[in-house]
């Protein structure tokens, strides 16, 4: 079986936002860039169903900053290619215009299966996963945790509100968006990872042009007001412990 | 072209989720704005439809679409559209929406516009407000041509504006649904036995700031000074340091209670949806700018594990 596992790097929410000069993007001089956790996911399901099934797994990235760090951790953890996509990606790229650059790039490969994580926090035009789906003519199933496999069909545990889960059948080839893998993504030891990058390569692959047709632009980006804006309470740890005590004391909680 | 706006609705166990209302009720307040009508679409199997406010709504009754199977839905959507023609086709940013929003813009070639907060018609033009970045950032988006798909975060309008009782007109699947490569095979309920977080009065909820399971006890023992149980971000459940029954949000479950006391959780869209109307929100995180101080009745910016402690002093 053939897994190929699409990931993609974002801004790590943890720093602080800032919006660029124009007011319609955020401001990239000093975004510091983590793996969107879901593709870590993905990352993850895809090596479990080769430890179980065999396979060959394929994780490809656009370029960015981290990326083939990223690449060869995942070939630490059993990936058995990688694939940097690069090319001038100034204009931005959006989910419409990374599903076209999969597509082409995964149409000739033909893998069986594609795991891609549900989501992103800066998809505004879409997952990648269903528009990938539809350019390739594939079935898709998203909000996934759990996938099992075998020749010609995935059986994907496809999570609702409450715990509910809902088992799909599926034929292969198939793109799934994966929410979450059965395991957490694996630590893997920094000198495995420096073993890897001696022996494994990162297989470039240059974009040449982004269709970002489909996907749209922000006219304003902002920081959200709110109406409603949390009491702060101030002081040292132990202040504001006091003050939350007294808080719920006068209400009556305690 | 048409004016219409599509409110694509959502159900389970035959009871639909309060997206579609709060969609249905949205859309009535943008379809006038566009010279169109608000039409609510249902797709399913023996299903009461005659619940929306709409000004007409659209049941196509099929057996194949009793539960929801993103390939059947889609091709059912995509045939709708393409012969009624929308200016606006309105999904929950949902399980359900999420696996066909993109889809039907690749299929159609038509913008599709994710996470939406809020909508409204300017000059003509329908205008998005978009909750990207985990809520950090609003994007406004005038998604350009003739028709419009937008995904919309569930919690952002109130419910009943949606609720009514039009008569459904109920219609025979416009495509043929034979040959699927999707089969539902069955749905598979929640195992019983731990405690329900539903049914809780206080929860103390942690995020990612916990760090590690070795430090969930810290929360298990101010929650049980409290008389509170521990409930999680998905983060947490994801990781394993809690089952999934403990997990609150959008793919959680809803809560309730009069306290939620939420250490290291910086409140993304998802976590809100599922615990944005207790009593008593009150917030530790130690990023200021934390989204969740938007939604906390107090806050902190502060170390969770030295306020934890803290508390655990005084209690």
């Amino acid at each position: 079986m053939k897994i190929a596992v699409p990931i993609k790097f974002v801004p790590d929410l943890v720093e602080e936002l800032t919006i660029d000069p124009n007011g319609t993007a955020l401001d990239t001089s000093w975004l510091r860039l983590i793996i969107n956790e879901f593709d870590d996911h993905a990352v993850e399901q895809a090596i479990l169903l080769k430890e179980r099934g065999g396979g060959e797994v394929t994780v490809v990235a656009a370029e960015a900053e981290g990326v083939d760090d990223f690449l060869y951790t995942a070939a630490a953890k059993g990936a058995d290619h990688l694939i940097k996509l690069t090319g001038d990606f100034g204009s931005g790229m959006n989910s419409h215009a990374a599903a076209r650059a999969l597509a082409d790039l995964l149409k000739d490969s033909k893998p069986d299966l594609i795991l891609t994580g549900v989501q992103a926090h800066n998809d505004l035009d879409g997952a990648v996963g269903p528009l990938l789906a539809e350019l390739l003519d594939m079935p898709y199933v998203g909000y996934v945790a759990g996938v099992s496999s075998t020749n010609d069909k995935a059986i994907a545990r496809k999570e609702y509100p409450g715990g509910i889960i809902a088992e799909m059948e599926i034929k292969l080839p198939a793109v799934l968006g994966i929410q979450a893998a059965e395991q957490p993504p694996r630590y893997v030891a920094y000198n495995r990872i420096r073993q890897v990058m001696g022996t494994s390569k990162i297989e470039e692959r240059t974009i040449t042009a982004l269709d970002l047709s489909g996907g749209v632009t922000a006219s304003r980006m902002f920081q959200p007001e709110s109406s409603q804006r949390a009491t702060i309470l101030e002081g040292s740890p132990e202040e504001v412990a006091d003050q939350m005590v007294g808080i719920l004391k006068e209400l009556g909680m305690l | 072209m048409g004016n219409d706006v599509f409110v694509i609705t959502e159900h389970m166990d035959g009871k639909f989720s309060d997206v579609s209302f709060e969609m249905v009720g949205k859309a009535k307040e943008l379809a006038p704005a566009l010279g169109g009508q608000t039409v609510a679409v249902v797709l399913g199997s023996g299903l009461s439809a005659n619940v929306f406010a709409s000004d007409s709504t659209i049941y196509v009754d099929d057996a194949n679409l009793a539960q929801f199977n993103p390939e059947a839905y889609g091709k059912v959507i995509e045939a709708l559209v393409k012969e009624k023609s929308p200016r606006l086709v309105m999904f929950g940013w949902t399980a359900t929406g999420m696996d066909l929003a993109a889809w039907l813009s690749a299929r159609t070639g038509k913008p599709c516009v994710a996470y939406a907060k809020d909508l409204c018609i300017e000059n003509n033009t329908l205008i998005v407000n978009s909750q990207v970045y985990g809520g950090k950032m609003i994007a406004e988006v005038a998604p350009e041509g003739d028709m419009a798909i937008v995904a919309v975060l569930a919690g952002s309008f109130p419910a009943e504006a949606g609720q009514g009782s039009t008569t459904a007109t109920q219609a025979a699947s416009p495509v043929a649904l034979d040959g699927l490569k999707i089969k539902f095979v069955e749905a598979i309920k929640p195992a019983g036995g731990d405690v329900d977080i539903t049914a809780q009065t206080k929860l103390v909820s942690i995020g990612r700031g916990i760090g590690g399971k070795e430090n969930v006890e810290l929360a298990e023992e101010l929650a049980e000074k409290l008389g509170a149980t521990v409930s999680a971000s998905r983060p947490v459940v994801d990781a394993g340091w809690l089952p999934r029954t403990r997990q609150v949000g959008k793919s959680g479950l809803k809560v309730k209670p009069k306290l939620y006391l939420m250490l290291g959780i910086s409140g993304a869209p998802e976590h809100l949806e599922g615990m944005k109307s207790a009593e008593l929100i009150i917030a530790v995180n130690t990023d200021k700018k934390a989204p969740i101080f938007n939604v906390a009745h107090y806050g902190a910016t502060a170390d969770l594990f030295e306020v934890a402690e803290a508390m655990l002093e005084l209690l």
